[in-house]
């Protein structure tokens, strides 16, 4: 019965979105004021039904109902219940609904937060995304339904992919998807505008707070995709520049570069045009991610379907959104225009930089992703671009891009003199240069160009946005609380995102150049050296887990004065349902280093083990870097000057 | 030139410095991280590099895995493709779902002697799944068995009737 409920909420919320997609946009065309007020309450409706649908097909979950084909694939009764809750979006289907529901989310909040906003703009925008939630719905109903019944039930389930039984990897996805499905806000708004000829600063300005909420849930959420890879996988690594990964990393790259277009577009009403295809091609990317993700072309942990009517279905779907809107763009971009001007030294100048940096980075990315595919559906040969490709072209993007960040606080709009920018930089820049230079030789006694480089733009980037808080901070005439509450929440929200780049950097670089990974035989009794630590096997157990059996290590770590720092856990499971084994590996975090210690296989014919044993220095500000790249996105997103001039524009 | 003009070719002229540098960077890092792949048979014919990593796929061959005996963690096994076999030397851990009769793809060289030294082997987190390049290399292997096989057999037929 649940199931038949699960089915029919989404059969109606499909024909609430035929209608929020339709009838809206006729109206606003013809002026039919009751059609484009539909939008509002069938946005609503749409998400009612959708969550409906979710809380549904969790409730099939808990209740361990094997006669769908989803959960049966999915679950296993001994599967702890928070489990079973993320098992909902742990496989194809369900990640689609989850999709489709998020979708339908941002939609309600468009609703919620968008009063103050002309009217028939709404109106378009939520016919927008309805248009989209059409065809993901039809997807879902069509290729992929979660409520499909399986006949005769099962038994019991086939479990949950014990890689997916991690708390870190239940609440991946959906902050991943709340990124990537929040930026077809910005999209739907741009859609909307070019369909009514009006792209002015209020468009720009409203955009903004939308697009930084999806770009922090997607840092948010590749974050704790990386996170996982480094403490579940078990190889030690944080980012491995695999198509999936590259695919969520795009749409990041390319709604990086929208934000900073927005910032301009809304200041001074410049690059209009330029903002519009970005906020066209971040939408496009994500759609192309879960293209790649979902259709079964890429192979991976995350690619669940085979099945190429899917793959067929999401490629044509992918051809109409971006084709619809790019011929749309064709043919309205003509009749926008251009706005403020700005000179070759200004925050515009540098901005523009950023943006065309970012976008090469994100096509390099495309092509590394991409090009495999091409040759192998041309029939060319099938290849593979490695890891290196991807090092060696982005790295020398991003170091002239980190430097440009630095001046990024104190260069003015529209005109400024790089005299004046140079003289009131040139210490912080001779400061974090000798810092950074020297600081690998005072904490590893050694280093490298790149390596030194990296430092000193890191420490640059830090030390400029700390010395620019501080100097608004302190200015004369007013007290310091005074002065904070004159900042404006999007300065701060600037300061913080680029002050957490700083310290991603310092954390990949330092990570990258002094890790020690050995792979090393092991028995009680072995010790092994690695930077500086003693690891030291103690003994090895089997134990029972709920529903995996298990053996567990017990190493201590000492360190150079033979004191003991840490007592580490490393497991070795295996998964009874599916007979798989799992790597479960033990860390001692640290603000400067890792202890790091895996469990390969046991060698035959003695009591050894192959061991995974790792010393990781800085490795933790890589996700402290994210956090506080988040944090700055979430300030944006929070900041009270939108909220006033809705206010204000209500008022009128 | 009237300052709009200055600008815009400005931005222009930084577009393409831009996109030309990052596209040279570009072609050359991939023209050296490209790694092909090739299955036993093709490695067999002598079709593949010497001194260049690419990758080698099939099945991990019955039996044929073999840890060194010393202290180390060289593992030697062989992937077939059902017509031909080569013989892989890896050092290091073997990824969970490493085993026998399993479809995985290693990454490395061959050494003089013939032998594929692997710096990494893949194996994927799902015990029925086949990477695609395996699954052609594998039904390549079995047309060919199976031509041999009729070459054979005809061979027979004519040395019978004669």
């Amino acid at each position: 019965m649940i199931p038949e409920l699960g089915n029919f909420a989404l059969m109606i919320a499909l024909a609430i979105t035929i209608i929020q997609g339709t009838l809206p946009l006729i109206g606003t065309q013809r002026g039919i004021s009751n059609w484009m007020a539909l939008a509002r309450p069938a946005a609503q409706a749409q998400f009612f039904f959708l969550l409906l649908a979710i809380v549904l097909l969790g409730v099939s979950f808990v209740q361990d109902d094997f006669s769908v084909r989803y959960v049966a694939t999915n679950s296993n009764t001994k599967l702890p219940l928070i489990y079973k809750v993320s098992a909902i979006w742990g496989g194809h289907e369900g990640s689609l609904l989850l999709w489709a529901f998020m979708l339908s989310l941002w939609g309600a909040a468009v609703t919620w937060f968008s009063k103050s906003l002309p009217f028939q703009l709404t109106s378009r925008a939520l016919a927008v995304l309805g248009l989209v939630g059409i065809g993901f719905l039809l997807f879902l109903l069509l290729t992929s339904n979660p409520f499909d019944r399986l006949i005769p039930a099962a038994i019991d389930g086939r479990d949950l992919n014990p890689l997916l039984q991690d708390p870190g990897l239940a609440i991946h996805p959906p902050m991943l998807y709340m990124g990537y499905v929040g930026f077809a806000v910005p999209f739907a708004f741009v859609i909307a505008a070019l369909i009514g000829g009006h792209l002015d600063a209020t468009w720009a300005r409203w955009s903004r707070p939308w697009t930084a909420a999806a770009w922090l849930f997607l840092t948010l959420g590749i974050g704790l995709g990386s996170w996982w890879a480094y403490y579940e996988l078990g190889w030690g690594g944080w980012w491995f520049w695999d198509p999936v990964e590259n695919a969520s990393f795009m749409p990041w790259l390319m709604g990086t570069a929208l934000l900073h277009s927005l910032a301009v577009t809304e200041k001074r009403g410049a690059f209009k045009v330029w903002t519009i295809l970005l906020a066209i091609f971040t939408f496009s990317l994500s759609l192309l991610g879960t293209f790649l993700v979902r259709s079964g072309v890429l192979v991976s942990v995350h690619a669940f379907a085979t099945d190429p009517a899917r793959g067929v279905f999401i490629l044509a779907f992918l051809g109409v959104v971006i084709g619809g809107s790019l011929a749309l763009y064709a043919w309205r971009a003509p009749s926008i225009r251009g706005g403020g001007k700005f000179e070759s030294v200004s925050r515009e100048t540098l901005l523009l930089i950023n943006n065309v940096l970012l976008v090469v980075a994100t096509l390099t990315v495309l092509i590394g992703t991409i090009y495999p595919l091409i040759l192998d559906a041309l029939g060319l040969g099938k290849i593979s671009v490695g890891p290196p490709y991807f090092d060696t072209v982005f790295v020398p993007i991003m170091l002239p891009m980190s430097f440009l960040i630095g001046v990024s606080a104190v260069v003015r709009w529209k005109a400024d003199q790089l005299e004046r920018v140079a003289n009131k930089q040139k210490i912080l820049l001779i400061v974090s240069m000798v810092i950074g230079l020297t600081l690998p030789f005072l904490i590893f006694g050694e280093s490298s160009i790149q390596l030194s480089l990296s430092i000193a733009v890191a420490l640059w980037i830090i030390v400029s946005m700390v010395a620019d808080f501080l100097n608004r901070s302190t200015k004369r005439g007013k007290g310091f609380r005074d002065n904070i509450r004159n900042l404006s929440r999007s300065h701060i929200a600037m300061l913080v995102a680029h002050a957490g780049l700083g310290v991603f950097i310092i954390g990949v670089a330092f990570s990258n150049a002094f890790s020690v990974e050995k792979d090393v035989r092991m028995e009680p009794g072995t010790r092994i050296e690695a930077g500086n630590y003693t690891f030291h096997l103690d003994g090895l157990v089997r134990k029972q887990g709920p529903n995996y059996v298990t053996t567990e290590a017990l190493v201590y770590v000492y360190n150079e004065d033979n004191e003991k720092v840490a007592a580490l856990h490393p497991e070795k499971r295996l998964y009874t349902v599916q007979n798989m084994p799992m790597t479960e590996a033990s860390i001692d975090e640290g603000v400067f280093r890792d202890l790091y210690v895996a469990m390969g296989e046991p060698i035959k014919g003695s009591n050894a083990w192959a061991m995974r044993v790792y010393y990781k220095p800085f490795i933790q500000w890589i996700w402290m870097g994210v956090l506080l790249m988040t944090l700055g996105g979430g300030l944006a997103a929070t900041d009270p000057r939108y909220r006033r001039t809705a206010a204000r524009a209500r008022e009128l | 030139m009237t300052p709009k003009r200055k600008r815009r070719l400005l931005l222009v002229l930084l577009i393409v410095a831009g996109v030309s540098g990052a596209a040279t960077l570009m072609m050359k890092a991939l023209n050296e991280n490209i790694n092909l792949f090739y299955s036993p048979t093709q490695v067999a014919a002598g079709e593949a590099p010497r001194g260049h990593t690419f990758r080698l796929g099939g099945l991990v061959a019955e039996g044929s895995l073999k840890r060194e005996a010393n202290e180390g963690l060289t593992v030697n096994f062989e992937i077939t493709d059902s017509a031909e076999s080569i013989t892989v030397a890896y050092t290091g851990i073997l990824p969970d779902l490493f085993r026998e009769g399993q479809g995985i793809v290693a990454l490395g060289k061959l050494d003089n002697n013939g032998l594929f030294v692997a710096d990494e082997v893949l194996a994927k987190h799902d015990e029925n799944y086949m990477p695609p390049e395996v699954a052609e290399a594998l039904e390549a292997g079995h047309k060919k068995g199976i031509e041999e096989m009729k070459a054979k057999e005809a061979a027979q037929v004519q040395g019978a009737t004669q």
